[in-house]
């Protein structure tokens, strides 16, 4: 058994040589790579960069889609000894130069002209860059740059200096241990910026290993990798999961294809955020409401049908044989065909991590017969540590630990986690790992306890936490949660720890409120005018009604507002995982934050708002806040 | 996984820099009215060459003669691709046969076919199966058809609407629409591409996007292209050569920078902007 990356690639190719490892859509056709293919060019673009100088103490640094050469890439570095990082593509150049400095880069491999263009324009701060290596030559015909060089010169480099020194790849193959840093993993930090997790091919391949313990997986199912390679669960399912499996993995043709290419692969196994899931939700409902009153009615049944269904199996009793007849009725008759629109058809095994998934998308998802699973981890336990059993979901909690896994929770109320896969440290930032990790257990920096069942609960993240004026804890993610739920709702943030009530900060979903605006005969022109609108005020105002009748007294939602603009990443509002960085937007809005807790019925705000290219724009307007009686 | 293009988008067999297009004293009346008045002007290989001119200076016009919709009354138009070809006469789909594709000012596509398909159609020059072969479909005609839908991934690739390949074009944006526009024209594989206001009606971020289109075209693939535009900031930008019309004549002819200092042709634009006024 390979205790590395490459020596797992070498088995497999070994094992499976002419079977599919990887698919890529181009030409509108679904195009294969072996094994063998796969171990080729890996072969080759280890080797092209060893002989342009790549030393095991270098990094590699990946920004672009997922493509099979962004896995050869990353695979390439650790057969040198080298470790790789992923950079979102969508991240500001500061950030990157933050990430490329910090992580003392040598090469970078980069997708397209696009990212070639961002880094010719940050080419004077990022020192120790050699070459820059890209792979799509779309548009790059005309650049001089001698540092430029294309992915398969590279590979043909390797294959030159393979020649001169033949046995050289599978010396080095051998030479890798598992306690070698695999990839540094940027965190998300909601603080500042980023720290780049050293994460070890041991940490990755314990974690997958255990995984499939708990949920196994063929080798002929199918996985589409179409979230960032650079966030750790896509590590954890395209690496870790998919060399030690086999099974073959799918790259969309672009990322706004992905939904569609997802349906044409019918994958077994998914993994996902919550906004993906939250999504896919309201698709179903918005689409729902577009039909005719029959099929309307025939889903309203359906659903009734299938909630029921998933209530009794969240009690773990047996279904009696009326409530299975129906169900298999609106099986056939309706989750069937919306399964296959979202491309779930075949799905195995569904998971949601990253962040807390709301109650109700758990249902919703249940009903139809899809068994999602919530995970829990973080980049520094390499993704996983606890996990849903199928058959024993609980959807307040986020399961219980996986094999190897032990879990703590200190008297402060934190959840420390120890196992094989918790990480070596952050990359030269001896301080924070000190912070971390603690005689070997792993500060997980969120609240939770263990419930009767020996199910995790997570509360928060530990500095989240509010104490309501009742003096319960509450989550506000858990009421964020219950907002989102509803189609016309993209993100909301509460506010209540340290006031009287509770208050919400909402951002409308401009597709979905939109369309719904369109089909009531209601004009607008921007983003911020349609928040504005009092009909869009009463409609989420319904929405937080019903969210608040299932909220104990103290934490519902006493007074909110739509905000004039769309939390971004692009103004560290959210992070490159869409979580919300709570702190600085609590900063951020803090005008709007007091207006909240004030007599105010509006407050008029300014705010900059900054553009991909680097622009920024100034918006005035004036934001209605919203009193809901009774409480 | 082989990447960047696998065709060549342009079918032109000269050198860049080589005359393609030459028209001489080209002029054409509507009853009284004098669209153009005895224009001469060349576009060479690989350029792109733009012809601007305040509204009603007859650039449409120009135009319509070049892809033979319309014919002028004087003077003659002859076009070089292998063959020195006089296309004064000819009609519009025997100039299309010679490799000038065009898109048009206002959207010439099939609304409620797919992007696919409406592109496909670009390829009909090109298609060489009757209608019985075609009805049959099998063995030549489907090899053909799978040839030509290679051809077309290269065009949907370059203007990237992978995400639109089977939708209805009517249920897109504007925007996009012209952009399948530009695509029916390219699918045609031109020598020479002429585009009539393909940034009309556009805003900002769909205008870069459609100028970053454009000069992917012509520096990845070579393609001549004859650009009518309003936008100057665009033109200026993207030209090699830019001709100026004003009621019917050439008014200057040169690159951007001259164009820019051209006493007659600033005379021109603040002219009729003091005749509007």
């Amino acid at each position: 058994m390979g205790e590395t990356f490459p020596q797992l690639l070498l088995e497999r190719a070994r094992e499976l040589g002419e079977h599919t490892a990887l698919r890529e859509k181009d030409y509108g056709i679904w195009q294969s790579v072996t094994w063998d293919e796969y171990l080729q060019h890996v072969r080759d673009f280890s080797l092209g960069l060893i002989s342009l100088g790549l030393t095991p103490e270098d990094t590699v640094a990946i920004i672009g889609d997922n493509r099979p050469e962004w896995i050869y890439a990353e695979l390439a570095a650790q057969v040198a000894g080298a470790k790789s990082i992923g950079i979102y593509q969508d991240g500001v150049v500061s950030e990157i130069v933050y990430i490329i400095t910090h992580a003392r880069v040598k090469f970078i491999v980069v997708e397209d002209q696009e990212q070639v263009d961002k880094i010719l324009e940050m080419w004077d701060d990022i020192d120790g860059v050699e070459k820059v290596i890209y792979y799509d030559p779309k548009g790059l015909r005309n650049y001089t740059e001698p540092f430029l060089m294309f992915f398969p010169e590279v590979e043909k480099l390797g294959q030159e200096y393979g020649e001169a020194h033949p046995g050289l790849f599978e010396e080095l193959v051998a030479r890798g241990r598992a306690d070698d840093v695999a990839v540094l993993s940027t965190t998300s930090g909601t603080t500042g910026q980023p720290k780049l997790a050293m994460i070890t091919h041991r940490n990755l391949i314990s974690m997958g290993r255990h995984l499939l313990e708990v949920d196994p997986l063929e080798t002929d199912d199918r996985f589409v990798s179409f979230l960032p390679l650079a966030w750790i669960g896509e590590q954890m399912m395209s690496f870790a999961c998919s060399l030690q499996q086999g099974f073959a993995l799918h790259f969309p043709e672009e990322p706004e294809t992905a939904l569609a290419n997802i349906r044409e692969i019918a994958p077994q196994s998914m993994f996902s955020p919550p906004r993906i899931w939250e999504d896919l939700v309201s698709q179903v409902m918005v689409k729902m409401e577009d039909s005719t009153w029959l099929k309307r009615a025939v889903y309203q049944w359906a659903m009734d049908v299938g909630y029921r269904m998933a209530d009794v199996r969240f009690r773990k009793e047996e279904p009696d044989f009326a409530l299975r007849l129906q169900y298999w009725l609106a099986d056939w008759t309706v989750f069937q065909t919306i399964k296959d629109h979202l491309g779930l058809r075949h799905i195995k095994r569904a998971y949601t991590g990253g962040a807390a998934l709301g109650p109700d998308v758990f249902r919703f998802f249940h009903a139809l017969g899809v068994n999602l699973k919530q995970i829990y981890g973080q980049t520094e336990a390499s993704g996983i540590s606890v996990l849903h059993r199928d058959g024993d979901i609980k959807f307040q909690t986020v399961g219980t630990p996986v094999p190897g896994t032990e879990i703590r929770i200190a008297d402060s109320g934190e959840i420390l986690l120890k196992s094989e896969a918790v990480f070596k440290g952050y990359f030269s930032n001896h301080e924070a790992t000190e912070e971390a990790l603690v005689d070997g257990w792993l500060r997980s920096g969120d609240a939770g306890y263990f419930d009767e069942d020996g199910h995790l609960i997570v509360i928060d993240r530990a500095k989240d936490v509010m104490t309501l004026h009742d003096g319960t804890k509450f989550s506000p993610q858990f009421i964020e949660n219950k907002l989102k739920f509803s189609p016309y709702v993209q993100e909301a943030v509460v506010f209540g720890g340290d006031w009287p009530y509770v208050t919400a900060m909402i951002n409308i979903d401009m597709e979905n409120t939109g369309k719904w605006a369109e089909n009531n005969q209601l004009a607008y022109t921007t983003y911020t005018d349609l928040a504005q609108k009092p009909e869009v005020y009463d409609l989420v105002r319904d929405h937080v009604l019903s969210a608040n009748e299932d909220l104990p007294e103290a934490a519902r939602i006493r007074r909110f507002l739509l905000l004039h603009k769309e939390l971004d990443a692009d103004d560290a509002e959210l992070t490159r995982t869409r979580k919300v960085r709570r702190r600085f937007v609590a900063q951020r809005y803090d005008h709007i934050i007091s207006a909240l807790y004030s007599q105010n019925d509006a407050i008029d705000v300014e705010t900059t708002i900054s553009y991909q290219d680097g622009r920024t724009a100034n918006i005035k307007t004036q934001l209605k806040i919203e009193t809901l009686n009774g409480g | 996984m082989a990447r960047g293009f696998k065709h060549v988008l342009n079918s032109s067999d000269l050198q860049p820099g080589d005359l393609q297009l030459e028209a001489e004293g080209v002029s054409l009346a509507f009853g009284g009215v004098q669209a153009l008045a005895d224009v001469s002007l060349d576009v060479r290989q690989s350029e792109i060459r733009a012809i601007i001119g305040p509204n009603g200076a007859g650039k449409t016009s120009f135009l319509n003669c070049v892809s033979g919709l319309y014919h002028p009354q004087h003077g003659r138009i002859r076009y070089f691709n292998g063959d020195e070809h006089e296309v004064t006469s000819l009609r519009p789909h025997q100039i299309a046969r010679l490799g000038i594709a065009r898109s048009f000012q206002n959207i010439e596509l099939f609304k409620h076919m797919t992007v696919l398909d409406n592109l496909m159609l670009g390829r009909h020059v090109h298609l060489k199966a009757n209608v019985f072969t075609g009805g049959l479909f099998w063995g030549r005609a489907q090899r053909e058809e799978v040839a030509h839908r290679h051809f077309i991934e290269d065009v949907i690739d370059l203007l990237e609407i992978e995400a639109i390949r089977k939708q209805p074009v009517g249920t897109l944006s504007y925007g996009l629409q012209k952009r399948v526009e530009l695509g029916r024209a390219l699918a045609l594989q031109p020598s020479l591409l002429v585009l009539d206001e393909p940034m009309a009606g556009m805003n900002m971020e769909e205008k870069e996007d459609i100028a970053r289109f454009i000069l992917d075209i012509n520096e990845e693939h070579g393609v001549t292209i004859i650009i009518i535009e309003h936008d100057m900031g665009v033109v200026m930008d993207i030209s090699d050569r830019i001709a100026v019309l004003d009621f019917g004549s050439k008014i200057a002819d040169g690159t951007p920078g001259e164009i820019q200092r051209d006493e007659a042709v600033i005379r021109a634009y603040l002219g009729s902007v003091a005749r509007e006024g």
